[in-house]
């Protein structure tokens, strides 16, 4: 039965020069347990559909259908991981999953509940060390643990991840990927996780939407992983089926939608949509378009 | 051992630095910068003040210098002291005297007068003190709450832009005669909790003082983050919740500083109101020196002026003080 479904969804931001179609006949199902990754280049809008999931942002065409009731503004059961954790720096990581346990559970779960509830979500993301630490007294992975945990705590029908580990240093970034893998697994969420990063969408998801360019970016292809959960990323490095779904997606993102290949590392560029101008861009980069062609199929 | 022998031998360059026990030297170089360049600086200027201070006469003699300020520092002292004890005094003959009246008849009726000296210096002090506190209590009563909704709400901060730009350069002496006539009509009591001149200068210190509050908080409370915006909307977090748990700790250190800016203003607001109406205070202190144009009276008038800036600077360092305690962002440089 389909969990979430978005249906020919465009929005359309305004510009000085009129209306800027950032997105355009999104059409998406996803299953209740389903883990579906975002995959584009840089300012190709997959952070618009995730606010359009959240309800931050509202669809100039379509919709959103989460378990046959219309996503008309924001809400706990859409539950949003953001890059860069989002952690209010003046509350403990406790007070931080607190203020949304308190907002969420308020009618449902006694003081004790809430104070045990808040303390297991905690522990699920590793962080009961460092309960009363203040979000500048502890990693920027530590962070990014407190903010899932307190996504976590709101039971969510759907976990929404803009780039979560975009952030972090590779070695963290796996460690906080195979902490994800685990809960996920656990507790059986629905997941949207957007992320620039090839290894970590096949790693992690059962399906992987690969965004065209903008403007008016729609979905590209689906790519279905079809690798035995629980997944171990030592022996998937050797495992032939994981390099030929590395390999799809890689195609996909230098071949069929050629870019600058700087836009598929840095995170940061995707802050810069929508309205900005893409043609200059792909001008200049013309040139070292094969180049980066070459150390994708290297890196495949 | 010359500075290039040492570098050109690494060990024994290294030796020496311990033997010196880098961290004593290290420490005794901070104090001096902290003690001794401030020394300096005041003693440079002591001297300077004296030099100019002898070349400049004036129709009430020559302009005071330090050592003329720290002989009226003591007379003004003196002159609070000889003042408490005449007051004390006026006070026992006016209990021996009653006593002696209810001794001959019993139900007589007395009558209890207050002691009607001139204030003090140090009596000015504590009504500007106590005035000033008071204006800027008011103010922020008015100023963070009005900040917090013009920084919430884009509609009422272009509503209400205007006006603050357009109040916020008015002079304090522009209102003065405004609020003295409205004081004196509106607070109409037989038994008045407040002077009027108490209300005449609080609510001048507060007009002038509540726009860097105002301003700093609006500015703020907009300025939160998008990322925290979105973690309250993905919530649902009802608008006080909102406001207690987002938006005023956001703006704490913008709303400091506004307030640090405000106290500043309040404190020279009021020495100016206070001249001008001719209210209780320091000002009068200073305007009234300045009538009585004795040898004494510039020499008093800097006493004022010294101690003007002293209690400025201790108003802001008070401040400074609370803001550590407050704010939860202990990084942020306070200066």
């Amino acid at each position: 039965m389909t969990h979430l479904e978005l249906t020919g969804v465009a929005i359309d931001f305004p510009t000085s020069r009129g209306p800027f179609r950032a997105l355009n006949g999104v059409n998406l199902k996803i299953d209740q347990g389903e883990f579906v990754s975002l995959i584009g280049h840089s300012g190709c809008g997959k952070s618009t559909v995730l606010n359009i999931v959240a309800g931050l942002y509202q669809a100039t065409e379509g919709g959103v259908v989460l378990e046959g009731k219309e996503v008309r503004e924001p809400g706990p059961e859409r539950a949003v991981v953001f890059q860069n954790h989002s952690l209010l720096p003046w509350l403990s990581a406790y007070e931080n999953v607190e203020l949304a346990v308190k907002q969420v559970f308020r009618n449902s779960k006694s003081k004790a509940e809430m104070k045990e509830w808040i303390e297991h979500n905690l522990e699920l993301v590793h962080m009961s060390h460092a309960l009363h630490k203040r979000p500048d007294e502890i990693s920027g992975g530590m962070k990014q643990r407190v903010g899932i945990a307190r996504a976590l705590a709101m039971q969510p029908k759907v976990l929404l991840m803009d780039e979560p580990f975009g952030a972090l240093d590779a070695l963290t970034r796996a460690h906080l990927q195979d902490s994800l893998m685990d809960i996920q697994a656990r507790l059986n969420n629905t997941v949207i996780m957007i992320t620039h990063d090839v290894d970590e969408a096949v790693l992690l998801s059962d399906r992987i939407v690969m965004m065209t360019n903008g403007p008016a970016a729609t979905v590209g292809e689906i790519l279905n992983i079809e690798l035995e959960r629980p997944r171990n990323r030592i022996e998937l490095a050797d495992d032939v089926r994981y390099n030929h779904y590395r390999h799809e997606v890689l195609s996909f993102l230098y071949e069929k939608q050629r870019k600058p290949p700087e836009g598929v590392t840095t995170a940061a560029q995707e802050k810069n949509k929508p309205a900005k101008t893409t043609e200059l861009a792909q001008d200049l980069h013309s040139n070292t378009v094969s180049d980066g062609e070459k150390a994708a199929h290297a890196a495949a | 051992m010359s500075t290039a022998s040492i570098q050109s031998n690494p060990i024994k360059a290294r030796r020496l630095r311990l033997s010196l026990r880098a961290p004593s030297a290290d420490s005794v170089t901070r104090i001096a910068r902290a003690l001794l360049l401030p020394l300096l600086g005041l003693l440079v200027f002591l001297f300077a003040w004296h030099i100019a201070a002898r070349n400049i006469d004036t129709s009430l003699g020559q302009f005071p210098g330090p050592a003329q300020v720290y002989e009226q520092t003591f007379g003004l002292i003196a002159d609070h002291n000889r003042e408490r004890a005449r007051e004390a005094a006026f006070m026992e003959r006016q209990e021996e005297r009653n006593a002696a009246i209810l001794a001959k008849d019993p139900s007589a009726e007395v009558r209890l007068r207050d002691y009607t000296g001139k204030p003090t210096f140090v009596d000015q002090v504590g009504t500007s003190l106590v005035t000033v506190l008071s204006g800027f209590f008011v103010a922020t009563l008015i100023a963070i709450p009005l900040g917090i909704l013009i920084g919430l709400n884009g509609t009422l901060y272009a509503a209400l832009n205007p006006l603050i730009q357009l109040f916020k350069p008015v002079s304090p002496l522009a209102w003065l005669p405004l609020v003295t006539m409205v004081v004196s009509a509106l607070y109409v009591s037989d038994d008045p909790m407040f002077a009027k001149s108490f209300l005449t200068s609080l609510i001048t210190v507060s007009l002038c003082s509540l726009w860097p509050t105002l301003i700093n908080t609006a500015v703020g409370v907009s300025s939160i983050s998008q990322d925290l915006k979105n973690v309250s909307k993905v919530l649902r977090l009802p608008f006080m919740t909102h406001v207690i748990k987002i938006a005023i700790p956001a703006s704490i250190p913008a709303m400091f500083t506004g307030l640090r800016l405000s106290l500043g203003i309040a404190w020279m607001v009021l020495i100016a109101a206070e001249m001008l109406a001719q209210n209780p205070g320091l000002g009068k202190f200073v305007w009234d020196e300045f009538q009585n144009g004795s040898s004494d009276s510039l020499g008093r008038i800097m006493v004022a002026v010294l101690v003007i800036g002293i209690i400025g600077f201790m108003l802001d360092r008070a401040m400074q003080l609370l803001q550590s305690r407050i704010s939860w962002d202990k990084n942020a440089v306070v200066r």
